[in-house]
């Protein structure tokens, strides 16, 4: 099995995130390398985790990227899905345009609200999704443009605006939590190549670094194979993630 | 027994300036596109648009027929932004109000049971708040004490689904994975129009699918129009998926303002049956 590519160790970085979560809606919404991670999650030590297919069907296994449910073990339609927003056994990731350092994020518009410079998708699900889910984050792309001191328009509530709990922020660069008295951001681990001057260079704000800052773990030969000839054959994770 | 059998052009006519118009569908999924398509034919304007908004929303917005929106996201799915709605927002054109998907459910869910509000914690912290200063927050009565949101009824004169099956008294029948909130919509409605893939005999319904695919009732519905490939661009699944291509071409299309007056006099200067033959045209062309 040859070295992980850049994408695999985001994608086991992204599987990372729901240890522990036991029998909950794993909704990674964010692209493929969540997606891909949260289906790797279900396939190796988090066997509880439901998953979708990418549409309402909840799958009886984790199905592979792009392709619908083999075995259906639910349904989840968006009005349930809202409902179970609410109800709160759901752990999302979301994609960020703009993060700050407390994990208040912004998707829906650039400038000014009444007359933005860029509208986005608009706050979609952000404000319930933060306020009652465990939510985590995936950026492709780190750049002090998402990593930014104060975010237009608060669509995802941090942790100083009563956020459930923002777990962590995998980037193609890092690992990042929240695991600071004041509960700001914070530097977990750098991917293997990366230096933390890189990271610091791309973050638009002073972020926590610890004394020693690890490597993110590299996924093992058994989720190498998973990813390669299973979940995503096709390689759609390496197109998110350029080597 | 009564017909309700209606054409695009006399649903579309019967709406006026100024109304709250709901849209069913979600993103470019499932949207009643040919009475989009007749909106914009007619001379109606000024109009408050609700709705989980995709295209829908653009044609209206590149058509000038809105005033104000209520939505969460205006998307096209496979194609994250809608170019003229953002062109419509970046240009100050737009009034908007922005809430949350689950507070937006809320609202239709409100002005379906005829509550003025329903309470959700959604939205507090978030700038929602700060956008929409007319929101109001309520307490519970109850020993829990809790501030929660009270999202104002989404009561809409009129609102239009797309569904896959109709009868002629309009009931309505989704074939697909998810009703989105479209008996929401026909709810929340003073009235309700429907377009469908096809029209059946009411007793063909349960050969189509099981009984709870019936998701709208004749009740709710003022007016019902079949029209075949309606919701094109958008998905119609299990009849049509999106039309992924043309998609492509009308978002192309909308970011440049040439090539948008060139899609607008191919596809959109006639009435529905020219268009969908424009369509049919451009496919065979693009083969």
């Amino acid at each position: 099995m040859s070295e992980a590519t850049r994408a695999e160790v985001c994608a086991a970085a992204c599987a990372d995130l729901f240890r522990g979560d036991g029998e909950i809606v794993a909704a990674a919404v964010a692209g493929f390398v969540p997606m891909l991670g949260s289906r790797l999650a279900r396939a190796t030590f988090a066997p509880d985790l439901l998953t979708t297919d990418g549409g309402p069907s909840l799958s009886a296994e984790p199905v592979p990227l792009g392709a619908q449910a083999g075995t259906v073990e639910g349904w989840l339609p968006f009005r349930d899905h809202l409902w179970l927003v609410l109800n709160g056994r759901r752990h999302v990731v979301m994609g960020p345009s703009q993060i700050d350092a407390h994990g208040n994020t912004n998707i829906s518009c650039i400038g000014d609200w009444k007359q933005p410079s860029r509208q986005l998708l608009g706050v979609r699900g952000g404000p319930g999704n933060t306020l009652l889910n465990t939510t985590s984050y995936w950026v492709p792309k780190h750049s002090a443009r998402v990593f930014t001191e104060k975010v237009d328009m608060v669509s995802g509530v941090g942790w100083d605006r009563g956020a459930h709990e923002i777990r962590a922020v995998v980037s193609n660069l890092a690992v990042l939590d929240f695991d600071t008295p004041e509960r700001r951001m914070r530097l977990r681990s750098v991917h293997p190549g990366v230096r933390v001057e890189d990271v610091l260079a791309a973050t638009g704000f002073e972020l926590a670094v610890p004394d020693e800052v690890p490597e993110t773990r590299l996924p093992d030969a058994g989720e190498l194979r998973i990813m390669r000839e299973v979940l995503d054959p096709k390689g759609l994770r390496e197109r998110e993630v350029p080597a | 027994m009564s017909s309700k059998v209606m054409s695009v052009e006399e649903i579309a006519g019967s709406l006026e300036s100024g109304m709250t118009i709901g849209i069913g569908g979600w993103g470019s999924r499932r949207k009643p596109m040919a009475l989009v398509r007749a909106i914009l034919r007619s001379p109606v304007t000024d109009l408050t648009v609700v709705s989980y908004g995709g295209p829908d929303v653009g044609l209206l917005c590149a058509a000038g027929k809105v005033r104000r929106l209520v939505t969460a996201f205006v998307t096209m799915d496979s194609i994250p932004l809608e170019p003229h709605f953002r062109q419509a927002r970046q240009s100050g054109a737009l009034d908007l109000t922005e809430y949350d998907e689950g507070m937006f459910m809320f609202g239709l869910y409100a002005a379906a049971h005829r509550l003025p509000f329903l309470p959700t914690p959604v939205g507090l912290g978030s700038d929602v708040m700060r956008v929409n200063p007319e929101l109001r927050t309520v307490r519970s009565p109850y020993e829990d004490g809790r501030e929660l949101v009270a999202v104002p009824a989404l009561r809409m004169d009129a609102a239009l689904v797309h569904m896959n099956r109709a009868d002629a008294r309009g009931n309505a029948q989704y074939l697909g994975p998810d009703p989105y909130m479209d008996d929401l919509f026909a709810k929340a409605a003073d009235r309700t129009y429907v377009s469908c893939e096809r029209l059946v005999d009411t007793a063909d319904f349960l050969k189509e699918g099981p009984v709870q695919s019936l998701l709208i009732s004749r009740s709710q519905v003022a007016g019902v129009v079949e029209t075949p490939n309606g919701a094109h661009f958008t998905d119609c699944l299990p009849d049509s998926g999106r039309d992924e291509a043309f998609q492509k071409l009308y978002a192309q299309s909308a970011a440049d303002p040439d090539k948008w007056s060139a899609f607008s006099e191919r596809f959109l200067s006639g009435d529905e049956a020219a268009y969908q033959d424009a369509v049919r045209v451009w496919r065979e062309e693009a083969r």
